[in-house]
């Protein structure tokens, strides 16, 4: 595996040399500093742990300044893991986007955007009832039946209801990287990726 | 605008002269095609009925009257496979997008010519 942390800023569109208007994200992305190499012996796996974002040794308490100490780095905002990665990288090295090329298909791993409390049509994509009238009344949104009568007597575990939507980790698979600015550390994928503009994302492979 | 975004553009975007158009103009769009391997230029004229979208994502429709058909395109501004823009009238419309028109046919389908005032001695 490799990877890098980047913040996402925000969509746009650019066209193949053929006249095709592809959508596509821009990603700020590193530089980040290997904080931590964990291996084998010491550990008990293998890893990289890499930091990203600059922010005042105030703001970040003691035992992560030592840490990053150890790396001879200043404080970082997000530290991330990565596990058997594929670089060799040692402690204080820099990670930049050059670890991608363009064409390469990447993973990209951020956080959705939050809806709220939200019913099952929206949550989880039933049909709701189809049709307004035959004595529906304003039941066009509603799940159904939950479940059976006295055989059971309960509602099973995991059952599909209305509830907090959105917020979560997702991993959005093979999106192509279509360009790579390292002077100014954006890489391009196509299409959308998860969560808000300045939000936290993973690029891995 | 985002000035990532703004830099994106500017390193991706082919730089083309336009003229100045806006919705109620009558233009010519020429429009290269590829047909069985080869490339030629078409060109489709009539009025723009709505310019829409910032940067490299804007676009603009044009809509022509074509054997007593209504027939509409949207163009990408910034693509490759727009050749050239010719303003052939600015029209004097009173909004931004005309999706009136949509419903009119005949004579009241027609926009009025703007016209420009001049400088006396020019």
């Amino acid at each position: 595996m490799k990877g890098i942390i980047g913040k996402k800023i925000g969509m746009t569109s650019v066209f193949t040399p053929d006249g095709k208007q592809t959508p596509c994200t821009i990603i700020e992305a590193g530089p980040c500093t290997v904080t931590q190499v964990k291996t084998q012996s010491t550990d008990g796996y293998n890893a990289t742990q890499i930091a990203f974002g600059d922010r005042k040794e105030k703001h970040s308490n003691s035992a992560l300044n030592k840490h990053f100490a150890k790396a001879n780095t200043a404080a970082k905002k997000f530290v991330k893991e990565f596990r058997d990665y594929s670089i060799e990288k040692n402690l204080g090295d820099a990670i930049t986007v050059d670890i991608f090329s363009e064409g390469e298909k990447v993973d990209i791993v951020g956080t959705s955007k939050g809806k709220g409390f939200q019913g099952v049509v929206k949550r989880h994509g039933f049909h709701g009832v189809g049709e307004q009238s035959h004595g529906q009344h304003d039941r066009q949104r509603a799940p159904g039946s939950i479940g059976n009568s006295s055989d059971a007597s309960r509602v099973f575990k995991g059952m599909r209801m209305a509830g907090r939507m959105g917020t979560d980790r997702v991993k959005i698979k093979g999106l192509k990287v279509i360009k790579i600015f390292p002077e100014k550390n954006y890489i391009l994928v196509n299409g959308s990726v998860p969560g808000h503009n300045g939000s936290i994302v993973l690029i891995q492979k | 605008m985002n000035p990532a975004v703004q830099f994106v553009h500017d390193q991706l975007t082919g730089q083309k002269e336009f003229p100045k158009f806006k919705a109620g103009d009558n233009v010519t769009v020429n429009y290269k095609i590829i047909e069985g391997g080869k490339e030629r230029i078409q060109s489709f004229r009539g009025d723009v009925i709505k310019r829409q979208g910032s940067g490299n994502t804007a676009s603009f429709t044009v809509r022509k009257i074509s054997d007593s058909v209504g027939v509409e395109r949207t163009f990408p501004l910034f693509s490759p496979n727009i050749d050239s823009i010719e303003l052939n009238k600015s029209g004097r419309v009173r909004r931004s997008k005309l999706y009136f028109l949509r419903g009119r046919s005949g004579k009241s389908a027609r926009i009025k010519e703007k016209r420009m005032a001049t400088v006396a001695g020019e």
